[in-house]
């Protein structure tokens, strides 16, 4: 009866081991996240310069917006949107991709606002990046 | 007694399994969202070298040579 109840415990530490061990990564090798990954990676190319000119800037929430519309010459404008829409669809997903690949689709805003500061972090030096008042500060 | 005291055991630790896996594993995500971050805006070379497909745009820029001239 009580070698029983030692097997239970074992179980019991056992999967507490294997969840210790899955919390020390986040699951981001699936084919949704890679996808996502891959096409942000073919846009920055694009978006680059506008960073650089402050046209575009990173915001607290890790998403991209158009700041500075005045920075970009007028035909180049819708484009300059439309990069920046695609831009922001492809980081929503990511979020939410790596939340529900690590099973847990309630972390979305966490692994967002955990994102948000990294962008700003990694931002180059001439960037303009969102303080957490909103305010707008060239880095 | 001892059957009880390893029924409670037994429950504890259950909820400690539970505990472990609702918490947001901030230093995690940090690590992810770097390498994600590195690897979409091409911050590391060499890191995403093992790609397969695409091998057509790694920037060589110069590596920090002993003798640079400012």
């Amino acid at each position: 009866m009580q070698l029983r109840f030692l097997r239970v415990i074992f179980i019991c530490l056992m999967s507490v081991a294997g969840m210790v061990s899955a919390a020390a990564d986040l699951e981001i090798n699936t084919p949704a996240i890679t996808a996502l990954k891959n096409s942000m990676q073919q846009r920055h190319n694009q978006l680059a310069p506008y960073y650089v000119s402050g046209a575009v800037g990173l915001t607290r929430d890790g998403q991209i917006v158009l700041r500075d519309a005045n920075a970009v010459p007028l035909p180049q404008r819708q484009a300059v949107n439309a990069l920046v829409g695609a831009e922001n669809q492809d980081r929503s997903a990511l979020y939410r991709e790596i939340a529900r690949a690590n099973q847990h689709p309630e972390w979305e805003s966490e692994i967002r606002s955990t994102f948000a500061g990294r962008w700003i972090e990694k931002a180059q030096p001439g960037w303009w990046v969102q303080d957490s008042q909103g305010g707008w500060k060239k880095k | 007694m001892t059957k009880k005291s390893c029924i409670a055991l037994a429950a504890l630790l259950l909820a400690a399994c539970v505990t472990i896996n609702i918490y947001f594993p901030a230093a995690a995500a940090e690590k992810a969202a770097d390498k994600i971050i590195d690897e979409v805006w091409q911050l590391k070379d060499g890191e995403a070298a093992g790609g397969k497909g695409d091998t057509g745009s790694t920037d060589d820029r110069p590596a920090t040579k002993p003798g640079a001239t400012k």
